[in-house]
């Protein structure tokens, strides 16, 4: 990943240069570079690293953010954690989340993808389309939804009226709502996927396809053998997109229903907002944090060794 | 044969643009109707017109004092990550240095940290430094999480330049500092649109960070604004629409202009990995 790019050096090789004038230069190129890295590595330090660091850290005590950290009370907050119901259902939602944006999403996204692949002037305005939702924000998305879901003045619900049937009340039902959340998550992202693929698909040479036609392979055969292997990079970038961002749904979700209904449509991340921010919980929340940050990283790891494996 | 399969296609692409536009086209059209009326034609056109919503909105200070916020705390995380991310990206690319591989290695690393995880010491430290409440604890850390992306994106534009320019520009007597001023950043105005684009996509929408670090009503970004606001007034949904749609008009107008650069943009991040 690291490689060193392109490397300058001032001296052309073999010129007759002294030892200690090298070295004067050696010296001066690390302290250019150490002005050029220190606000970066400043910055990223102190809001990035340490406070990931503090987390690990206050997540072995409780404490409501005031004075220092000095109640120590080791595992407790992650004993909490594990045995609390919410957060089991939290971890169930989330993971939902995770499969429908891996099997609804992507699919919907490639399909979308090689149906305005082409660039003509109609593709060009679907893909636009569809592009729209992931631009706009996501408090603004949950809030559309929020009207769309709405049981008096909704859509959704002047839809069943109209079709003669009892208006739902989806998000108040702690059993319909979180199929709200997925919905949106959808409706948010298969744009954003749709043009990974598109930009994966204008990579794979014309006469590849053309040639897979001659060869007389059916539509479904070309798809199969040539374009879904030639698309591999783009797939398997897009499913680690769903999945971290997964992980890490919050912003949708907020808006939408803010957890509830009693708490039924939290993912890892609302729920650390509710029970650790909002209640200044510093060390439970971090807890939280820390167990996100945990399974992130465990993911991206994995997935970098195993299915990133050829990729630079 | 053919022509059914073009058919169905379009059939597929017209309903899809149809689960998108409509609800947003339902919203904007929401907030010209009364209650009563949203209540019983949600689709329609509105029988009659109601500008008051739109009006009260467009008139009102919270709207304008909430985009204005937005505006400040984007563009500010826009400016910081250019600055300091150009810097860092250029040492990596152009000098060669001690320790360059494990430094590079120490900010990608920082693509692998979830906001979530830093959120409450983010807080502690913000508030220790005396910044809550202020733009510069929302622009800090916003820039400080997009650093590792926009590093990435810009050390893969600035290695690929061509080393002649450097051997040139020393032979010259030009320092790094006036090379990449007068040299790279010249040459470099595409992956400063993209990466800018990507920051000002993503602070603009922030939502986590702003509402954790920011407090009083008078700071808030539109994210924030907009939620009050549906809070506030949860039965007037007339009101709400309307303000809903004024506060997406910036993005969607800017998605219309640039919606090239926001494309290449936001997929950049992905297409590089």
């Amino acid at each position: 990943m690291s490689g060193t790019g392109a490397i300058n050096i001032a001296i052309p090789v073999g010129s007759p240069t002294r030892r200690s004038d090298k070295r004067r230069l050696a010296l001066g190129r690390n302290l250019a570079a150490g002005g050029f890295l220190a606000p970066a590595t400043i910055l990223f330090t102190v809001f990035v690293v340490l406070p990931v660091v503090e987390a690990a850290w206050y997540s072995f005590y409780r404490w409501n953010g005031y004075g220092i950290p000095t109640d120590w009370v080791g595992w407790r907050n992650y004993l909490t954690l594990f045995n609390n119901s919410v957060f089991a259902s939290a971890a169930w939602n989330t993971a939902l989340v995770v499969a429908v944006s891996l099997l609804v999403q992507l699919p919907l996204g490639l399909a979308l993808a090689l149906m305005v692949a082409r660039n003509s002037r109609s593709s060009m305005i679907f893909r636009t389309i569809f592009f729209l939702p992931y631009v706009l924000g996501e408090v603004a998305a949950g809030l559309i939804w929020r009207f769309v879901f709405d049981g008096n003045v909704g859509l959704m619900a002047a839809a069943a009226r109209k079709i003669g049937i009892e208006a739902p009340f989806i998000l108040a039902d702690p059993d319909l709502a979180i199929y709200a959340v997925l919905t949106v998550v959808v409706w948010k992202y298969f744009g954003f996927h749709m043009m990974i693929y598109i930009a994966g698909l204008q990579d794979i040479p014309r006469e590849m396809r053309e040639a897979a036609e001659i060869d007389g392979a059916s539509r479904w055969q070309s798809l199969r053998y040539v374009i879904l292997p030639m698309l591999w990079p783009a797939i398997r970038i897009s499913i680690f997109f769903s999945v971290v961002g997964a992980l890490q749904l919050f912003d949708v979700v907020m808006p939408l229903t803010g957890g509830g209904p009693s708490n039924a449509t939290h993912t890892f991340v609302t729920f650390q907002y509710t029970f650790g921010i909002t209640r200044m919980n510093i060390g439970f929340g971090s807890a939280m944090g820390v167990v996100i940050f945990l399974i992130c990283v465990t993911f991206t790891l994995l997935y970098r060794r195993f299915v990133m494996r050829d990729a630079g | 044969m053919r022509s059914m399969s073009s058919y169905s296609r379009l059939l597929v692409l017209v309903l899809v643009a149809g689960i998108v536009l409509v609800p947003l086209v339902t919203v904007a059209l929401g907030g010209f109707k009364t209650m009563g009326e949203l209540e019983a034609n949600p689709f329609g056109l509105p029988v009659q017109w109601h500008w008051e919503n739109y009006l009260s909105a467009l008139t009102g200070r919270r709207l304008w004092l909430s985009l204005g916020n937005s505006v400040l705390l984007s563009f500010g995380t826009v400016f910081l990550t250019l600055v300091v991310g150009t810097m860092a990206a250029f040492a990596f690319a152009q000098i060669h240095f001690f320790g360059k591989r494990m430094i590079f290695s120490y900010f990608l690393m920082g693509l692998l940290f979830p906001a979530a995880t830093a959120i409450l010491p983010l807080f502690i430290r913000v508030r220790n430094l005396g910044l809550l409440d202020t733009p510069w604890g929302v622009i800090l850390p916003q820039a400080a999480f997009g650093l590792g992306m926009a590093i990435l994106l810009l050390w893969g534009f600035f290695k690929q330049l061509p080393e002649a320019l450097w051997d040139a520009a020393v032979i010259d007597g030009c320092s790094y500092g006036r090379f990449l001023w007068y040299v790279v950043l010249p040459l470099s105005r595409p992956i400063l649109a993209t990466v800018s684009v990507f920051a000002l996509v993503h602070s603009w929408n922030s939502y986590l960070l702003p509402l954790t670090l920011l407090n009083s009503p008078g700071t808030y970004p539109w994210t924030l604004t907009i939620m009050d606001y549906s809070g506030e007034y949860s039965t007037d949904w007339p009101g709400i629409l309307a303000f809903i749609t004024l506060t997406l008009v910036p993005a969607i107008i800017f998605f219309l202009v640039a919606q090239k650069q926001i494309v290449a943009g936001l997929t950049s991040g992905a297409v590089k990995g």
